[in-house]
């Protein structure tokens, strides 16, 4: 009976023209085959402005620019789909970087390390914070975020002096590129971490847990899951990519300051929305957040063609979040 | 009676929610200075009649006059201006605010309550405490002391006395006594007939969603009221055929020595044996809500002891309590269902709930999914999305993670509410095998035909105490809800 429903959705949004109705249910059924497309064809219209785009180095700043957001991305996903969200990336992601500029005298190997850790840290009490204690996820993560930045100001000019520029190898894997300089070395491990997301919500016990959260805590935590462990396993992972995404950054810009992730915060959830991944929890796929990372590479370069300053972005990125959330919204209500 | 007319006049009232009718077509007349029961069993339509009468939904068709007047309540607010006021099942207050603040908010004056609370003995109500941390009874008393400003014509009281001791429901007969002896009238819904033997002057009966018949309750006394309210039910269960009686294994699975939690229970003893079903009957708000929370580690016990397997344990959450092999099947189906995710994903919701089993999916996860598919005969059409699936096939579901994840006790709360007779029977044959492989089975339902149908022993659960118990075999409804309603040696 489920699945006759034709005449339903024939009342449910009648007054609708047949080619929308087609065109929203391609949208929920086939969702990368249409960023895919939008994909292509902002690809295209940014080498209409500016030629040069269509070649591979024009491709290459894209994907340089791509991965950390794309990585930054990964635990936005991871999430939402538990019905959260992550507002300290950016700040995370900051925080280290830095510390991986502050410890790069002492080896690249340590920088990295020593960041990764400041990301598990930081993202395990996001973890506690909402596992555990129950905070609301946007309080939590904004609370921490500011709480990193206040930290970090203050041990910039006490312990956390001395070198703000990166490791070689730091820089290498940030914007070097192989094969002729023409894939960047930060999209191989962006690959990496697309294969442990992807590989791990589908084909882990933990990724059946966070699609599990999300859709109904309840249903879950009677089938004996204790949720706090879910969240704080999620967090986390999110502090840990975030801390990656900023320190691929950092090897970009070549130096550290305070406000090197500042601007990847929207972008990130933005990534993951336009992946299809629902703010409400229980929906979403990686797969998505690749391409919606992709989308908006693609689109920050077709902006700077266009000369828009940072401002500009800032304000389309916020017109698409909002959009899409009213066009998921609207394909939900479809169904 | 045709000169004068009846102050509450309703006529053919239906309502349906999507595929579930709630009211088929329910007439009720209520005459001035009366106090009227409205009877039924769980299901019957009572509380939905009420929320008509009240404004609170509006009916698919009837028509309602106040006397002799049609009225058409929109809103709470439009039956409260004809006379109309109700108190409903659950406080209407909002838990985080004072008292006081949530009587101003619905435009009462606070003076005016604490009057009516004299009245009823509790004028010493600190109406600035929260309202979440004042006890429920007292919260009853608080919202018919609010209803009761309004001096209406008619007034609605919803299952008032489930929650309230015996001096509080004295309390409360007074103060209806005191409105019928000026001439208003109150609708008194309640699962306790001799409540209604003692202050009502007439009854009307609802089954399945339709008025049944109209009695003074006096002239023939409960048999008559139990009689009416089961109907043909009774006839057919005595007809279908019964469980195959067995004996049980002497195992005792899982075992309450006294269990006390707050007001809802009040030392529960039972033992539940493997290799039988076990049948729980209780009216609504006994208690057996709470027991199976307890059962299913859910919330503490206060006191009293739990064993399983011999062992006594304290549960603190559901994982502990699964980890022994207790695993419950809750009241609401959708508390066991992952609604966006596929039927696979959901029957092994129940397999990943220990880290240890993070890292990867069980080998065997497609042979045990595959193995309850089969099992369960599940609808696998709709597969993607159980949300998309029939009730029926849903509540399959939430038997099924169970069956996916193994366990020893299965503790089952009302699972064929509102699903499919053929369901049913499969839901049944199901816990009929499951019990004949070892597995010990709990069965509280809101339905008694259902206990001689597969139960092996019944226990009946009334004001947080179990008791009445039984060979489900030799169960008589009549008897059983005489139990039920905390009366003795009623029907047979």
């Amino acid at each position: 009976m489920s699945l006759d429903v034709g005449p339903a959705r024939d009342t449910l949004i009648g007054g609708e023209p047949p080619a929308r109705r087609a065109w929203m249910r391609v949208m929920s059924e086939r969702p990368l085959m249409v960023l895919g497309a939008v994909l292509v064809a902002l690809v295209l219209a940014t080498g209409a402005i500016e030629p040069g785009y269509l070649s591979l180095r024009g491709l290459r700043n894209t994907l340089l620019l791509a991965a950390p957001l794309g990585i930054m991305a990964a635990g936005q996903t991871l999430l939402m789909l538990t019905r959260g969200i992550d507002l300290s990336v950016a700040m995370i992601g900051t925080a280290a970087a830095y510390v991986a500029g502050n410890q790069s005298p002492n080896g690249a190997g340590i920088a990295i390390v020593l960041g990764l850790v400041v990301g598990c840290v930081a993202g395990a009490t996001n973890g506690v914070g909402v596992g555990v204690f129950r905070v609301n996820p946007l309080i939590m993560t904004l609370a921490l975020s500011g709480i990193i930045l206040g930290l970090f100001t203050q041990w910039a000019q006490t312990f956390l002096q001395g070198s703000t520029s990166v490791a070689p190898f730091i820089r290498t894997i940030g914007a070097g590129s192989f094969f002729d300089h023409r894939i960047p070395w930060n999209v191989l491990i962006w690959g990496a971490v697309a294969i442990v997301m992807i590989g791990g919500l589908r084909r882990t016990g933990l990724g059946r847990m966070l699609y599990g959260v999300g859709d109904n805590p309840e249903a879950v935590r009677l089938a004996g899951v204790r949720i706090w462990q879910v969240l704080l396993a999620a967090y986390t992972i999110s502090g840990f990519f975030a801390a990656l995404g900023g320190i691929l950054l950092a090897g970009q810009s070549g130096a550290v300051d305070l406000r090197l992730a500042q601007n990847f915060l929207l972008p990130s959830v933005a990534a993951a929305v336009i992946g299809g991944t629902s703010i409400f929890g229980g929906v979403g796929t990686y797969s998505g957040t690749i391409f919606g990372a992709l989308i908006l590479s693609v689109l920050n370069s077709m902006l700077t063609f266009l000369d828009a300053g940072q401002a500009v972005k800032q304000v389309v990125y916020g017109l698409i979040v909002l959009a899409l959330a009213w066009l998921y919204a609207a394909v939900t209500r479809a169904e | 009676m045709t000169d004068e007319p009846a102050l509450l006049r309703a006529r053919g009232i239906a309502k349906r929610y999507g595929s579930v009718v709630a009211l088929r077509s329910v007439d009720l007349t209520v005459e001035p200075g009366e106090i009227h029961a409205l009877l039924g069993a769980n299901g019957a339509g009572k509380s939905t009649l009420v929320k008509v009468l009240a404004g609170v939904i509006r009916a698919d068709a009837g028509s309602i006059e106040l006397s002799g007047e049609p009225i058409h309540p929109r809103k709470p607010a439009d039956a409260l201006r004809s006379g109309l006021a109700t108190v409903f099942q659950d406080p209407a207050l909002i838990p985080d605010l004072t008292i006081e603040r949530n009587l101003r908010l619905t435009g009462v004056e606070p003076a005016r309550v604490r009057e009516g609370l004299e009245g009823m003995g509790l004028g010493g109500l600190d109406f600035d405490a929260i309202a979440k941390e004042v006890p429920l009874p007292i919260l009853r008393v608080l919202d018919l002391a609010r209803a009761l400003v309004h001096d209406p014509q008619l007034l609605m009281l919803d299952e008032i006395t489930a929650a309230l001791p015996a001096d509080l429901a004295e309390r409360v007969f007074i103060a209806m006594f005191e409105r019928r002896d000026r001439g208003r009238s109150v609708l008194f819904i309640t699962h306790r007939l001799a409540e209604v033997l003692r202050v009502c002057t007439r009854a009307t009966i609802l089954r399945d969603g339709r008025d049944v018949a109209a009695i003074v309750p006096g002239e023939g006394g409960e048999g008559r009221l139990v009689e009416a309210m089961l109907g043909e039910v009774a006839a057919t269960a005595a007809e279908a055929s019964r469980a195959e009686p067995r004996i049980a294994e002497e195992r005792v699975v899982v075992e309450a020595r006294d269990l006390t939690s707050r007001d809802y229970l009040r030392g529960v003893s039972l033992r539940l044996r493997a290799g039988e079903i076990l049948g729980l009957v209780a009216l609504e708000g006994q208690g057996q809500d709470r027991l199976f929370d307890v059962l299913a580690g859910d919330r503490p016990s206060d006191g009293g002891e739990l064993l399983v397997g011999g062992t006594p344990v304290r549960p603190r959450s559901p994982y502990d309590a699964i980890a022994r092999g207790v695993v419950l099947i809750p009241s609401d189906r959708a508390q066991a269902l992952l609604p966006q995710r596929s039927v696979r994903e959901n029957l092994a919701s129940a397999l990943y709930n220990r880290v240890g089993r993070w890292f990867s999916l069980l080998r065997d996860e497609e042979r045990r999914v595959d193995g309850v598919i089969d099992r369960l005969t599940i609808d696998t059409r709709a597969q993607r999305q159980a949300r998309r699936l029939s009730g029926g096939n849903q509540q399959k579901l939430a038997v099924g993670r169970w069956l996916a994840a193994g366990f020893e006790a299965l503790l089952c709360f009302d699972p064929t509410r509102g699903i499919d007779i053929h369901t049913k029977d499969q839901i049944y044959g199901l816990l009929r095998e499951l019990s004949a492989e070892g597995a010990a089975i709990l069965y509280y339902t809101s339905e008694l035909a259902e206990i001689p149908l597969i139960c092996d022993r019944v226990l009946v659960m009334y004001d947080g105490r179990i008791v009445h118990e039984q060979d489900a075999a030799s169960a008589d409804e009549a008897m059983l809800l005489g139990a039920a309603h905390g009366l003795q040696g009623v029907g047979s």
